[in-house]
């Protein structure tokens, strides 16, 4: 192990954590190197949280280094560029770094080696508005590298007043992972620029860079940064000893500035907040450089010939990256991310993400495999290492029972998937696993019951509108009765009035004929008045076995225009198909249908009514009561 | 003595016959009028609105279910799943899924092929959830995220266009499997 930096004096300690084995010499030996530009670069298009990115190009298409290949959708997106020049091969669902295995959507690139830039024209960002360098930030896809992958525009902004502190979360806890200590010991000046940026955009009071204390280089060149760069405002590097996690943003926050967030709260609402070193650097990059992101530092360690860091394009093939290193036979699978929260990937065909920190070669010798899990003996020792103060037996006892509701009440919400608890069990019992899918069971359930919900809204307003549309048709009908009746004055002959009557009936079904005889020919109905399906298609399917008789099938071809001879075919034979079910269900029982309709009605009747007055009934209990 | 035994014992009564009142009397002053049960097993009913359990909604069904006229497993779409939490509700004996009334699917969504549709309108008249959009004589397209895969415009389509398509399962729908004990097998000499 190397030697230590000194920790800082005033250092506020979180509850729980780890000390797993560092793992950080075998690749923070060597500077970063520069990844060759690969053949072929598959980019996902999801890479922040939020909505996947709309692509904006085609296959086909020739893309400029730093094009943008897809926009932000929404709010909670971001953009997504063309890591380096050349034409889009691919377009569509392709393996990515996800530990579902599925595919998602994503665009690959044939390079075309000569890795030339669009042209880029420096943004203005000193003189513009908040609104705008949010959108800009969102434009040039900057997302938290740290591994979240949380749009950064969403945490510029919004604290009109400034803030108190500024977090730069530079601890890098986890085991194996030294991109963000080598990033800060070559590009400290840069780092700092980028720290400049973000201070002054939130207005931060001051400044607290956290480093743990295994990277003594990496805290000496931000120290040296720091005092190089004209600053005016406070900012240090605080020093914190190496714990897992002391890189989760609640826990480093508690580290330096002693505020606990509370679950549900926001770091903000506490005049904190954290980002990440290498978001940090990207910050700088887009808005003094016009550079959207498209590459990364990224570790890639373990079972390699040349354990190390590598600048790396975003898309570059975890293959290529391994074979940069030096792949060595025996990985039985390689991780991504820490070996605390990452996961093992599906492949080696997939592209880099912008949340790719570190990719590890997996052999037995550095993951002996892990002994069969033991029923949990209550001892407590993962409620002591928990970082976020829960009691992980609790909650997997209640994830394994599926007892998800008793689990959401101990705040399994706030547990940030450290996996603290998994190292410490002495039943080795994969805690995280059980945490997970509980959540993903959750929010399932969730989504389920929001759709239910908007379902059950849905048709209930139909039959409110159906209800209506009924109601308004009749009364039409009964001012029209009435208004006749008072034009006949009332005392005209009884057989006058019923010749009158016969005349107007005869009118009506000559005219009801004409209606049906139209909607054929339209094959459409009018979509206000409700007409009966049947007497619509009926003469439809007639239409269909003898087009001669009848407009029809001129119409159905006017209505689409663009048909060719076999679609129509396909069209024609399912008419007849349907009109010779329809034929056979009415010949099955017409009483009975119309009965059953009638009884449906007053169902439907009777339910409407039931929950209108259901809801008054609500409405007058709710308003004395809250 | 006795006199304080039966003074107490008075005064128990009295109270018991007063609180009693009390609380006849609001049980009629503060009567709820709609069952609260009906509004309870609705919110477990999966709001598909398709009509496959002999009851036109599923508010209808839940209200026969209240009214113990109908049993609990008569919902396909709400699936095994549905009919325990219907059972743990109404404290009755989970039973499986009434044949009759189908059998639990994927969930799924219409889509139109829009080249056949030629714009009639039945299925508008037929979607329960008001999913589908388009004007008499232009193409018609399901709105997929209201859409319930009820199955109901499919029929009444007379151009049989309207395709059940199962939604897959992607990457932001993908769920967590239930962390199951790795076994490792013997490995046997080739
Ligand atoms: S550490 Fe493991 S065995 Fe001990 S209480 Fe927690 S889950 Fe149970
Ligand atoms: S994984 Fe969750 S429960 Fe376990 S130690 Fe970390 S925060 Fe606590
Ligand atoms: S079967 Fe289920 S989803 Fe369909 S209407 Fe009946 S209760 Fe609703
Ligand atoms: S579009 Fe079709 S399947 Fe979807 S809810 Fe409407 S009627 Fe049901
Ligand atoms: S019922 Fe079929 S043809 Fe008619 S509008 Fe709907 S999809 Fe188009």
């Amino acid at each position: 192990m190397n030697a230590r930096a000194e920790v800082s004096k005033v250092i506020f300690p979180f509850h729980g954590g780890v000390h797993p084995p560092e793992h950080k010499d075998e690749s923070s030996q060597t500077p970063i190197a520069a990844m060759p530009v690969p053949r072929q670069l598959v980019v996902p298009l999801h890479q922040s949280i939020g909505n996947i990115a709309k692509a904006l190009v085609a296959v086909g298409d020739t893309v400029l280094k730093g094009q943008m290949i897809a926009e932000a959708d929404g709010t909670v997106s971001a953009a997504v560029h063309a890591p380096t020049s050349g034409r889009v091969v691919a377009v569509g669902p392709t393996l990515v770094p996800h530990p579902s295995g599925l595919p998602e959507h994503c665009v690959t690139i044939e390079s075309d080696g000569e890795d030339r830039w669009i042209e880029r024209n420096r943004f203005d960002w000193r003189n513009a508005e908040g609104r705008i360098i949010r959108d800009y930030l969102r434009d040039m896809g900057v997302v938290g590298l740290g591994g979240a992958v949380f749009p950064s525009h969403l945490k510029i902004g919004g604290a009109r007043d400034g803030l108190d502190t500024l977090v730069i979360n530079a601890a890098e806890c986890e085991p194996y992972i030294t991109c963000d200590d080598l990033l800060m010991r070559e590009r400290a000046a840069q780092v700092v620029e980028g720290i400049k940026i973000v201070q002054h955009l939130l207005q931060a009071r001051q400044v607290l860079v956290g480093i743990e204390d295994n990277k003594p280089q990496a805290a000496q060149a931000m120290r040296e940064a720091l005092k190089n760069a004209a600053i005016n405002f406070p900012a240090d590097v605080v020093v914190v000893p190496t714990l897992y996690p002391s890189g989760g943003a609640k826990q480093l926050i508690k580290l330096l500035t002693n505020i606990e967030v509370p679950s549900g709260v926001r770091s903000t609402d506490l005049g904190v907040q954290c980002f990440n070193v290498a978001t940090i650097y990207t910050i700088y990059r887009a808005l003094e450089h016009a550079e959207p992101v498209i590459s990364r530092v990224v570790t890639i360690t373990g079972n390699v010939q040349r354990p190390g860091n590598v600048d790396a394009l975003i898309g570059t093939p975890i293959a290529d990256l391994l074979a940069f290193a030096g792949d060595k036979p025996g990985s039985q699978a390689y991780i991504y991310g820490g070996p605390m929260m990452g996961f093992e990937l599906p492949g080696t065909s997939l592209g880099l993400s912008k949340a790719g920190n570190c990719i590890i070669a997996k052999n037995g010798a550095l993951f002996p495999e892990k002994p069969v899990e033991m029923p949990c003996i209550r001892c407590g020792k993962c409620a002591d290492a928990c970082p976020a103060e829960l009691q992980p037996m609790d909650l997997y006892w209640f994830g394994k029972s599926k007892n998800f509701g008793k689990a959401q009440e101990r705040n399994l919400f706030d547990c940030i998937e450290c996996g603290a608890c998994a190292y410490v069990c002495p039943s080795n019992i994969q805690l995280v696993d059980y945490f997970r899918f509980s959540k993903s069971e959750i929010w399932a359930a969730e989504k389920a019951k929001k759709a239910a919900d908007q379902a059950r809204e849905r048709h209930e307003f139909r039959q409110f509108r159906e209800e209506r549309e009924k109601r308004e048709k009749a009364e039409r009908a009964a001012a029209k009765a009435a208004a006749r009746t008072e034009a006949s004055g009332g005392n005209v002959a009884e057989a006058a009035d019923a010749e009158r009557a016969a005349k107007i009936k005869a009118a009506m079904e000559r005219a009801a004929a004409k209606k049906v005889e139209a909607a054929a020919a339209q094959t459409a109905s009018d979509s206000v008045t409700p007409i009966d399906p049947d007497a619509v298609s009926v003469p439809m399917g007639q239409a269909a076995i003898a087009p001669t008789s009848n407009e029809a099938p001129q119409a159905v071809e006017s209505a689409a225009p663009a048909l060719d001879p076999e679609k129509a075919e396909r069209i024609r034979a399912a008419m007849e198909k349907r009109a010779a079910e329809k034929a056979a269900a009415e010949a099955m029982s017409p009483e009975e249908k119309a009965a059953k309709e009638a009884e449906k009605k007053a169902k439907i009747a009777a339910a409407m009514e039931r929950a209108a007055a259901k809801k008054a009934g609500q409405a007058a209990q709710q308003q004395p009561g809250e | 003595m006795l006199l304080a035994f039966v003074l107490a014992l008075g005064i128990m009564a009295a109270l018991a016959l007063l609180l009693g009142a009390v609380l006849g009397w609001a049980a009629i002053r503060y009567k709820v009028d709609e069952d609260p049960l009906v509004d309870k097993i609705d919110a477990i009913l999966p709001q598909t609105q398709c009509g496959q359990c002999g009851f036109p909604g599923c508010k209808p069904y839940a209200t026969a279910i209240a009214g113990d006229e109908a049993d609990i497993n008569r919902c396909p779409p709400g699936g095994e799943d549905g009919i325990r939490k219907l059972a743990d509700l109404l404290g009755k004996e989970f039973k499986p899924l009434n044949a009759e009334n189908g059998e639990e699917k994927p969930k799924s969504l219409a889509v139109v092929d829009e080249a056949v549709c030629i714009g009639c309108t039945l299925c508008v008249q037929a979607c329960p959830v008001d999913a589908i959009v388009g004007a008499a004589k232009h193409v018609h397209t399901v709105v997929s995220s209201e859409c319930t895969g009820c199955e109901l415009c499919v029929a009444p389509c007379p151009v049989d266009c309207i395709d059940i398509v199962p939604v897959g399962e992607t990457v932001t729908s993908w769920k967590w499997r239930y962390p199951v004990i790795p076994l490792t097998p013997v490995k046997v000499a080739a």
